[in-house]
């Protein structure tokens, strides 16, 4: 019991308290308190089971929801793919069969897994969350240990409710400061992931701290942790506080009366104390920070949208450079073209990363009396069925078609484009999604990360734009207001 | 799962690096509900280069994939090792793998061998040299050999082990259901349920 009297990181006080079994040599088994399950990663996992004569040990620990394929538009009638509605039956039918309760498209409770959990307060501080999906570490905004996992780690924990696993190190990112105006979460986690590199997290549970992160709302804070596993992290954390508490009291699943009341006693401990050392500790200066976009093919080549597109010839390290050079001849790119002159034909809007309310608000608010440009098509896709209802509650839903943006049911959609909603090859977007992948979008397609503010200043104009320089420009459209 | 413990194949040389899920396999080709036939999602859109390195003949039936640093990065789609498997990969050696996909490709039986960029680059150069030559990746010994050379690999013991035995997880922690209903029933009660049972 040596661990009890060392100072401890939140990482280290969720991991200890999960420990199912431990010893020399063998990975720690871990219990899993929350399984979250979606189409694409868990039909060959129960498949799996089938086969052995198995069954789900805690279905009352798991949740499925269809989010990966399900289209945006016409959702009452049958899934046109037929091997995507193949997909989609396969977990109505896999769950009906164990036992798991499932959101199917049409239900109010549907959605992107990670908008779905965190909604309905099933998302704790202190447990333990995997998901089929590497943007589980969007949960860690909670100070929940939560972690992607492929599909025989799947069929593991519905088996077992338990993964073997080998203990994380630990990274501490602090971010201390105040975070300049139009500069998001979004933004902040690009530059994180530009400084630490797209591998630079391998190994490790990230905790992001420091007054810039603890000022951050909890939707924000999801926003920032989604993006861990773009840095190469297995999860991302942040600890809880008042706005975890303020956030979960009164949803669906938090506790209530007296077990609010120990449920927070205990949540109240997470945090990491006082002297308590990381593996290691990454710094940021939050004020230094702005509008952030990517110019390449991985989430770590991003940079300030005020800044231009890299020579690669100044790149001292050759794989970078060469992985530069190929970026950008897929990207169609020229070095020196500032970021802010790149046309783009598609704005996406949506996603596990930006697709809750917030970010549709702050959306909303640029677009208020303004206009997609010519040419220039807009996808609005809410993370879920209760954000798109909240949205159309505010009236957000006419303020997006009035500007003459798509407004769309709740999925995953163009973030991976595995519905109908994909670029064509050579089309370009700005989407507020996690992944600039060569044609993660759709065959062909480049994408441009950026935060819902530049988002959808950039659909105003057609190009790459801070919200700051649509004000300046705005004297044309400002009419229109 | 099948054990491994030594195999000797043919070098597909990568030249690159941050070779993501999506470009091991696109979203488009995730949609089987089986293990198997993910090989034409392979590599999909680079494939449609003739010259990709897939499609020379000189290399047709290599079986150690040998590519550039951050193997893997991004999606936790097991799907990816599948792909590869189904190609006819069984190895793959990366000076550096994303974590995710590292522990899909031993729940799989795909074994992924780290080793420094210069000894990647000296396979690279001994493929495109000589397309026929073979490497050999031994479990046991935990090295690799190729033309006079013969590298050391780290690799977990217990990781090594599974491998070695062709060891199923879930079987193995259901010996252990003791420890997982112990654990069970000291969680606090107040813990959420996502449906009433």
């Amino acid at each position: 019991m040596v661990a009890e009297a060392e100072p401890r990181t939140l990482a280290e006080k969720v991991w200890e308290s999960h420990i199912v079994r431990r010893a020399e040599g063998e990975p720690d088994l871990l219990y899993i308190d929350l399984h979250l399950v979606h189409e694409v990663t868990s039909p060959q996992a129960f498949n799996g089971l089938r086969d052995a004569g198995r069954s789900v040990r805690r279905p009352d620990l798991t949740l499925a929801t269809e989010d990966h394929n399900v289209p945006t538009l016409q959702i009452d009638r049958p899934i046109a793919d037929p091997v995507s509605r193949t997909q989609v039956e396969a977990l109505r039918k896999n769950c009906a069969e164990f036992g798991v309760p499932l959101y199917p498209l049409g239900s109010d409770e549907q959605g992107i897994v990670h908008v779905v959990g965190p909604q309905l307060g099933v998302t704790q501080p202190g447990m333990t969350v995997v998901c089929g999906d590497s943007h589980t570490s969007t949960h860690g905004a909670f100070g929940a240990l939560a972690f992607g996992i492929g599909t025989s780690e799947v069929e593991h924990v519905l088996a077992t409710q338990t993964l073997p696993l080998k203990p994380f190190k630990t990274m501490a990112v602090t971010v201390e400061g105040e975070l300049p105006a139009d500069v998001t979460a979004k933004d902040l986690i690009l530059a994180v992931i530009a400084e630490i590199g797209t591998g630079g997290g391998q190994g490790y549970v990230l905790e992001y701290r420091g007054s810039a992160i603890e000022k951050l709302s909890m939707e924000a804070r999801m926003t920032v942790c989604n993006m861990s596993i773009e840095a190469g992290a297995r999860a991302g954390m942040i600890a809880p506080d008042a706005t975890t508490f303020d956030y979960l009291k009164g949803r669906p699943k938090a506790p209530s009366g007296s077990d609010w009341d120990a449920a927070v006693a205990w949540w109240s401990s997470l945090p990491t104390d006082d002297g308590a050392t990381f593996d290691r500790e990454v710094v940021i200066d939050a004020s230094r920070l702005s509008p952030f976009v990517t110019w390449g093919t991985n989430p770590g080549q991003g940079l300030p949208l005020s800044s231009s597109v890299p020579d690669p010839t100044q790149i001292a390290d050759p794989a970078e450079r060469s992985a530069a050079e190929r970026a950008l001849e897929y990207m169609e790119l020229v070095p020196g073209t500032p970021l802010s002159a790149i046309d783009v034909d598609t704005v996406f809007l949506g996603s596990c990363t930006n697709g809750r309310i917030e970010d549709l608000r702050v959306a909303a608010e640029i677009l208020q009396g303004r206009h997609v440009a010519d040419g220039v098509r807009m996808l609005v896709v809410p993370g879920s069925v209760r954000v798109r209802l909240q949205a159309e509650s505010e009236g957000l839903d006419q303020v997006f078609t009035g500007a003459g943006a798509e407004w769309r049911h709740a999925g995953c959609s163009m973030c991976l484009g595995m519905n109908p909603d994909q670029l064509a090859p050579g089309e370009r977007s700005a989407s507020t999604s996690n992944r600039n992948f060569e044609g993660r979008q759709g065959k062909g397609g480049r994408t441009h990360l950026v935060s819902p503010q530049v988002a959808a200043a950039t659909a105003v104009t057609g190009r790459l734009t801070s919200p700051a320089d649509l004000a300046v420009r705005a004297g044309g459209s400002a009419a229109n207001a | 799962m099948e054990k491994f413990t030594t195999h000797s194949g043919r070098v597909l040389p990568l030249r690159r690096s941050n070779v993501d899920t999506d470009q091991i396999i696109p979203a488009v080709y995730l949609k089987r509900i089986t293990r198997d036939g993910f090989e034409d999602g392979l590599f999909a859109a680079w494939r449609k280069d003739p010259d990709f390195v897939l499609n020379r003949p000189q290399f047709e039936g290599a079986t150690v994939l040998v590519a550039g640093p951050e193997f893997g990065t991004g999606s936790s789609r097991e799907h990816a090792v599948w792909a590869l498997q189904n190609y006819g990969f069984r190895v793959v050696i990366s000076p550096r793998f994303a974590d995710i996909f590292r522990g899909n490709s031993f729940k799989g039986g795909l074994l992924t061998v780290e080793l420094p960029e210069g000894v990647v680059e000296r396979i690279w150069a001994l493929a495109e040299t000589d397309p026929g030559a073979e490497v050999t990746v031994d479990l046991r010994t935990r090295t690799v050999d190729f033309a006079d050379e013969s590298v050391a690999f780290e690799l977990d013991e217990y990781a090594r082990w599974r491998l070695l035995e062709g060891l199923d997880d879930v079987g193995l922690t259901l010996r252990h259901t003791d420890s997982v209903d112990a654990f069970e029933s000291a969680r606090p009660s107040w813990m959420p349920r996502t449906v009433a049972l």
